[in-house]
């Protein structure tokens, strides 16, 4: 392209996509071949919508001298068209339950913290686990004194990788539970950093039945809520054990990440 | 097949297209498609490996409660992410380096491997790791930092084979789709020396053994990015093994290499995008992990990177910006389905393609990325069945672009012969009594070319059968129907 030259990379990309972007693109294939008939008035500024968007609970404004920008409408922010995520809380709980159990995760539900502990010494003896991992947090370290072997302490001031490496299990809290998907998000704020749920043989969740949500859209809202603009930096959804189905597709459990995945829902 | 029977385990192999003269592009596909269409051991093993995810893939298409509007969603998300993408990728660029992270602009392979040579010799890296990145094999960086003279792994399972075999992926979401498990046990044996077996459970452990040193020990961890979040600078990476929240975990530095067209413009698209991809690609509720990261460690966490790099690579996608008719291309969120419905790709086979991106979406960018006049042949690889098209959670209308791709090839370089061929046939097909009278002469001489074989046609009959010829011309069969039918369901079936 001529004229580039003296310009840096960054520079040059944007100007190619200026450029590039004078000539307007049709909407999307299924929808382009829908008229423009209906008109709303998101704001102040009049939308042109094609009944195809309209239908997807998306309005396509074009601003005068803009390209068209999208807008969610009202009354599709809880996109009733994705999988459910469940109306009422005890809904959610049985969703994400049954979610949880095809991917092939563990979940145990216990009343109180006690009972947590116990359930965690029973698991701990059963597999025979030298040494686990946790961080500082309400509902992963009262479960700790149950536990019959040795513990290491995820900590800012001296994370040691090595040390996270020998352990059989990592013991983590939780940003969210989504009932949509089965998902747990974590994040390096609250669930002891990057590598503690991820490096470990197994994952071991703590959560309560508070922290179910429907959606992903959910999950993610609360989460940037919590943070109030400042994200960890790292927000993690994780749907299941660690797997793979690279040899002949065939689905095998454990992969890099932990082989086991269990929830302890409190409450 | 002309690509697999390279047994030096030469890591970071670049796909075979690339270091022949461009004009063999064309010659290479036909030989190894009609190579690979006569192997039906090797289409089986593919078609049986692709059944388990078309059962899967329906049952999650299922959950959804209106899929057809989930796409519409999905396909509007990215529209308007790639039309507006002056203003979104500076806005995610300033909120990635709000986050602490630092972006490089590549305008193309070579400067984007400069870039990255340049992060590892300025962290002096000992020991690389690697997980899942299609921009990655797209420059060719594996063989840029050998030839450097540093190691770097694949972590992805499925990609760690095809580094062993020196081979690059067969398919660019199942990378070792074609490989049995047979071959992989004698591929772990030779290169680590471990025991035969025909668990597809324990070569996954084997792998999984042999990689865990490595992250702990690595310096530099390398990945992709599926998606660049705009409103919150975050970068979201998804993945099955944890192999790639390994990679981003561990190492003192992370460097992320992406395509420009990647960006969404709000952190909730991903809530429709995620399980779409997912579903659409690899027939799961969610993939495994889905992670968004916002710049290096954050002081009071625990671990993470001191560094985070992200470099974002043009390489021809402003080409395909300019082009509004194939724009939508650019929506691409590389689930794979269009290569899995393919009847193309399951013929073929993932190499016969010789491009980064197989199949259907691979035969619509390649021409634009490596050339129209050498890579369009792609595009003539098709059915026109339309089943790509169907498949795309993003709405991409990839069979028309194919035909697209092959009308602005005949504007560049048109064809004397396909335009005779035309010529001929639109004189025939304008004259009712001439294109009778030719269907009546193929209908008597059919069986007579099927016992000679002419040397045009024999090509095309070495894996193909002629059908029988029928008596009478289609015209005449729906005259004769129709004026069997009452007239009153004739004008109901109108
Ligand atoms: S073109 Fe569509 S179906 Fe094909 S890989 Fe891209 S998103 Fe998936």
């Amino acid at each position: 392209m001529s004229g580039e030259t003296g310009m840096s990379a960054r520079e040059v990309i944007l100007a190619r996509i200026r450029e590039a972007l004078r000539v307007p693109a049709p909407l999307p294939h299924g929808l382009a071949a829908e008229s423009q008939s209906q008109v709303r008035q998101p704001q102040q500024r009049a939308a042109v919508t094609t009944s195809g968007a309209a239908s997807a609970g998306i309005s396509v404004a074009h601003a005068s001298n803009r390209l068209p920008t999208l807008t969610v409408l009202p009354e599709e922010v809880a996109r009733p068209w994705l999988p459910d995520g469940g109306e009422t809380p005890a809904e959610r709980l049985q969703l994400l339950i049954e979610n949880l159990g095809k991917l092939r995760a563990i979940v145990q539900q216990v009343p109180d913290l006690t009972a947590a502990s116990d359930y965690l010494l029973t698991i701990a003896r059963e597999r025979d686990w030298h040494r686990v991992a946790w961080h500082p947090h309400p509902l992963v370290e009262p479960l700790l004194a149950g536990v019959p072997c040795a513990t290491y302490r995820v900590d800012a001031a001296d994370f040691d990788k090595n040390a996270l490496e020998s352990c059989d299990a990592g013991i983590t809290s939780c940003e969210a539970l989504v009932a949509q998907t089965g998902s747990l998000l974590v994040s390096s704020a609250t669930s002891g950093g990057r590598a503690l749920s991820i490096l470990p043989h197994v994952h071991v969740v703590v959560a309560t039945c508070d922290q179910i949500v429907a959606t992903l859209a959910d999950a993610l809202h609360a989460a940037q809520a919590r943070h109030d603009g400042h994200l960890p930096s790292m927000l993690s959804f994780i749907t299941g054990p660690s797997r793979t189905g690279d040899i002949e597709r065939i689905l095998v459990l454990g992969a890099h990440g932990p082989k086991e995945l269990i929830l302890i829902l409190v409450g | 097949m002309i690509v697999n029977d390279s047994s030096a385990p030469s890591v970071g192999h670049p796909s075979a297209a690339e270091t022949q003269p461009p004009r063999l592009a064309k010659k290479r596909f036909l030989h190894d498609a009609a190579e690979h269409v006569r192997d039906t051991g090797h289409r089986a093993f593919v078609r049986k490996a692709l059944s388990g995810y078309y059962a899967s893939r329906d049952v999650q298409k299922a959950r959804f409660r209106d899929w057809e509007h989930a796409r519409d969603a999905a396909s509007l998300a990215k529209w308007s992410a790639v039309n507006q993408l002056d203003e979104l990728l500076p806005r995610f660029v300033a909120n990635f380096e709000a986050n602490g992270g630092q972006v490089h602009w590549a305008r193309d392979a070579e400067e984007a491997r400069t870039i990255v040579l340049g992060l590892v010799r300025a962290a002096r890296a000992k020991a690389i790791i690697k997980s899942k990145c299609m921009t990655s094999e797209e420059i060719h960086l594996n063989a840029a930092i050998e030839a450097e003279g540093y190691g770097v792994v694949e972590s992805d399972l499925g990609e760690f084979i095809q580094q062993l075999r020196g081979e690059p992926p067969y398919h660019f979401v199942f990378p070792c789709m074609h490989v049995r498990r047979d071959e992989i046990s004698d591929l772990f044996g030779k290169h680590l020396g471990t025991p035969p077996t025909d668990s597809p459970e324990e070569l996954t452990m084997i792998a999984r053994r042999h990689m865990r040193r490595l992250y702990v020990d690595a310096d530099i961890g390398i990945t992709g990015a599926n998606f660049l979040v705009a409103e919150t600078g975050q970068i979201s990476i998804t993945e099955n093994e944890g192999n790639a929240r390994l990679t981003a975990a561990l190492p003192r530095v992370h460097i992320a290499i992406s395509g420009i067209e990647k960006v969404v413009e709000h952190l909730d698209d991903l809530a429709v995008l995620l399980p779409m991809l997912a579903t659409a690609g690899a027939g799961q509720p969610m993939t495994c992990y889905n992670t968004l990261y916002a710049g290096p460690r954050r002081p009071g966490e625990a671990d993470g990177p001191e560094e985070m790099h992200l470099v974002l690579l043009d390489n021809s996608r402003t080409a395909i910006l300019a082009d509004p008719e194939q724009r939508d291309s650019l929506h691409c969120i590389r689930c794979g389905a269009c290569l899995n419905v393919c009847p193309i790709f399951k013929n073929v086979g993932g190499f016969t393609y010789g491009t980064t991106y197989q199949g259907p979406i691979g035969s619509v960018i390649t021409p634009h990325l490596r050339g129209v006049a050498d890579w369009n042949h792609l595009s003539a690889a098709s059915s026109l069945c339309g089943a790509c098209t169907d498949a795309c959670p993003v709405r991409i209308d990839i069979a028309h672009h194919l035909l697209h791709n092959r009308r602005n090839a005949a504007r560049t370089a048109p064809n004397a012969w396909e335009k005779l061929g035309h010529r001929l046939f639109a004189m025939v097909a304008r004259r009712p009594w001439l294109f009778g009278l030719g269907g009546a002469v193929f209908r008597r001489t059919l069986p007579l070319l099927k016992a000679v074989r002419p040397p045009l046609l024999r090509d095309w009959l070495a894996s193909r059968d002629l059908p029988a010829a029928p008596r009478q011309s289609f015209r005449r069969q729906w005259d004769h129907r129709r004026s069997q039918q009452p007239a009153a369901s004739r004008e109901g079936s109108a």
